[in-house]
């Protein structure tokens, strides 16, 4: 499984499997939990800084809920590993690059040329987000 | 209007590069027909029951005439020599193919013309006042502050795949010509009290088979922090709206099941969070923007008066035209609804015509109405009657702005996968019984808008008279619906009873005005006369 997850960290791989969120909650020990689509990340904003890996769960690519936790939960200033699981597709990674997740195990294997490629498209971006990237308006305005 | 500088420039560089290979790897047999979908639409290419149909962003309804001349040479080089302007102010091509299409938004990206997020469920083309920058009753120009929504909303990482399309819409007078509150989100530039520009904000309007019209939630949003508050609204609805049941995704049924005060308050929540991040673009950002929006060199000391000696043209001056803020200039709306064709359509030829007369005589301006017509924002008046013979020679000088023939029509079942009943064919046929001019300026305003299906591409719930096609046992059936508005007094038509065949819901028409020239009273529109009187005597008219 593990050999199968895209990561942009260099850290150690997380080795603790993830607890669901209700259990996360009963029993906060854990140091990974899974966070499915539908549940409020918010939920987990006390206990980031003891959480290693937050999974985020993506049923269907085109469910876009995972964006918004993903934001919410690097808002916060989690720093540990943020990963999307499940129907996760090239041509949606770099969003969700952008909204912060640096870690990837998706269903069916991703081409990396193709992905090299989808994340490196664009040269500029409008918005700030959860990633490095300097918006337009900033470049504009020095 | 807005020019690209060559980030801009980059940015739809790379969209024509990304949609290229997405393009190859679905015909590849790379990517699944389920997985090309959301990427095609983001790119405006529908598959309809012919061929695929490509939609074009006219962001805020704005074009110059080499814009408009590349949608007559796309027109004609790509589909069959015509275009249909859209109730959103875009522009849709019926017959493309999609190996074409690449090389369309290429060809698009070298007149900083794109269809990003004209479809799909993104956040769409933002929609403005086709008479922005001219409008004598306006607080400002509105356009700056739509291109600035326009780019903070391009690409938008989180809310690329949302629940449905979220359409705003972004008007800066009193007068409604946009359709605001029928909007996911509509915002009106207002002054506060200490005469500062902000935003009044209503949220969770939308027809389809479920209308709702936008409630306010906000009075007043300092204007530098719009963008943090649409970004609010947006992770509401993004996190909490049901994924399961695509018709019960648009936001406005959160708004309602959640309730607008509580909508409101999460909002807020979120606003008051988002407001920390530093994610609103600077004062700076606007005045570069605006810059490129400034007032153009209107000529000083030209004369109000106009030679109506030919009546011909005094019609067309009292109905097509209307006041500019500048003296000596007027507002020129050019009609895409000759009795007998097809709303908001035009062929390439007619295309390179207004472009011309916008290059010679509107400081190359034109606009796309909701209402799908076009406009002419900057014409002097003197000029009006070379315009008006040019226009003539196009066959685009039609006189029945806002008449009981300027009737907006979805294409309806020929061309949509989705519709249940034709469309055009009812406008065609109301249009030509009431064709002669003379009755028409007799009915006054009368607004029809005519939906295919309950998806109300059409805009039925909002038509005057409204008309909706539907299903009934494999034969279409055509429902009528009154007292609907899509302007500043917004409000919803009612159906009145059972439904008519093609013939009978024009007979049906037919009799509702009849009983409009009975009852009305003096200066009463129609609309006004059937809230005066109410439902009941037009229902004995048409059923009794």
């Amino acid at each position: 499984m593990a050999e199968d997850i895209i990561r942009f960290r260099d850290d150690e791989p997380h080795e603790e499997p993830a607890v669901s969120l209700d259990a996360f909650l009963d029993q906060s020990n854990a140091t990974a939990v899974r966070v499915e689509a539908g549940e409020d990340a918010r939920r987990l904003i006390p206990f980031l800084d003891r959480l290693a890996l937050i999974e985020v769960d993506f049923p269907r690519f085109r469910d876009g809920r995972g964006y918004s936790s993903a934001r919410i939960l690097r808002e916060a200033g989690y720093k540990g590993e943020l990963r999307a699981s499940g129907d996760v597709l090239v041509d949606q990674m770099l969003f969700m690059r952008r909204c912060g997740f640096d870690s990837f195990a998706p269903d069916a294997p991703i081409d990396p040329d193709v992905l090299d490629a989808a994340l490196n498209r664009y040269p500029y971006v409008y918005q700030t987000a959860a990633d490095a990237a300097v918006p337009v308006w900033k470049l504009r305005h020095g | 209007m807005y020019r690209y500088d060559h980030y801009d420039q980059a940015i739809v560089d790379a969209r024509v590069d990304e949609f290229r290979d997405q393009t190859a790897r679905r015909l590849a047999g790379q990517m699944t027909e389920d997985q090309f979908k959301p990427l095609r639409l983001k790119n405006g290419l529908y598959l309809q029951l012919h061929a695929y149909m490509l939609r074009i962003a006219i962001p805020y309804g704005t074009l110059n005439s080499r814009q408009l001349r590349m949608l007559g040479h796309i027109a004609r080089t790509y589909d069959r020599g015509y275009g249909h302007f859209t109730t959103r102010q875009n522009i849709q091509y019926h017959w493309i193919k999609l190996q074409d299409a690449p090389d369309i938004l290429a060809e698009l990206a070298t007149v900083e013309m794109h269809a990003i997020q004209t479809s799909g469920e993104s956040i769409r083309n933002i929609s403005a006042d086709q008479y922005a920058g001219a409008a004598a009753d306006e607080i400002c120009d509105p356009r700056p502050w739509a291109e600035l929504i326009r780019q903070a909303t391009t690409f938008h990482p989180e809310f690329s795949y949302l629940p449905r399309k979220f359409k705003i819409a972004l008007i800066a007078s009193p007068t409604d010509r946009a359709a605001l509150r029928w909007h996911d989100l509509a915002l009106r530039i207002v002054r506060n009290e200490a005469g500062e520009e902000g935003f009044e904000v209503f949220a969770g309007g939308g027809m389809g088979r479920t209308p709702f019209i936008a409630y306010p939630i906000r009075a007043f949003c300092p204007a530098d922090q719009i963008f943090s508050y649409i970004q609010a609204v947006l992770r509401v609805w993004n996190s909490h709206a049901r994924r399961d049941n695509i018709h019960k995704q648009r936001m406005k049924i959160l708004v309602h099941d959640l309730g607008h005060e509580e909508f409101t308050r999460q909002v807020e929540e979120a606003f008051a969070h988002i407001l920390t991040l530093g994610t609103d673009f600077p004062r700076a950002e606007y005045e570069r923007i605006a810059a490129y929006f400034a007032p153009p060199p209107f000529e000083t000391g030209l004369p109000d008066e106009i030679d109506r000696a030919d009546p011909d043209f005094a019609l067309w001056v009292d109905r097509q035209t209307a006041p500019h803020k500048a003296p000596g200039y007027a507002i020129v709306n050019i009609s895409l609804k000759r009795v007998g064709g097809i709303g908001g359509d035009i062929t390439a030829e007619q295309m390179e015509a207004v472009a011309d007369l916008a290059e010679r005589y509107s400081f190359d301006d034109i606009r796309v109405t909701h209402g799908q017509n076009l406009v002419l924002p900057h014409v002097r008046k003197q000029d009006l009657y070379a315009v008006w013979q040019a226009l003539d020679a196009a066959g685009l000088a039609d006189v029945n702005l806002d008449l009981v023939t300027d009737i907006i029509a979805c294409p309806g079942l020929d061309y949509c996968s989705l519709a249940n009943a034709r469309s055009i064919p009812i406008a065609q046929k109301i249009a030509q019984r009431f064709a002669d001019i003379d009755r028409q300026l007799e009915l006054g305003e009368l607004k029809i808008k005519i939906s295919g299906c309950i998806n109300a591409c059409g805009h039925h719930h909002a038509g005057h008279i409204g008309i909706l096609g539907v299903d009934r046992k494999g034969t279409e059936n055509y429902q009528l619906l009154l007292g609907g508005s899509g302007a500043e007094d917004t409000s919803l038509g009612k159906i009145t009873g059972p439904g008519f065949d093609e013939d009978g819901i024009v007979d049906a028409v037919e009799k509702t005005t009849d009983v409009y020239l009975r009852e009305r009273q003096d200066g009463e529109r129609f609309l006004d006369t059937y809230r005066r009187i109410g439902v009941e005597p037009f229902k004995e008219a048409i059923y009794g």
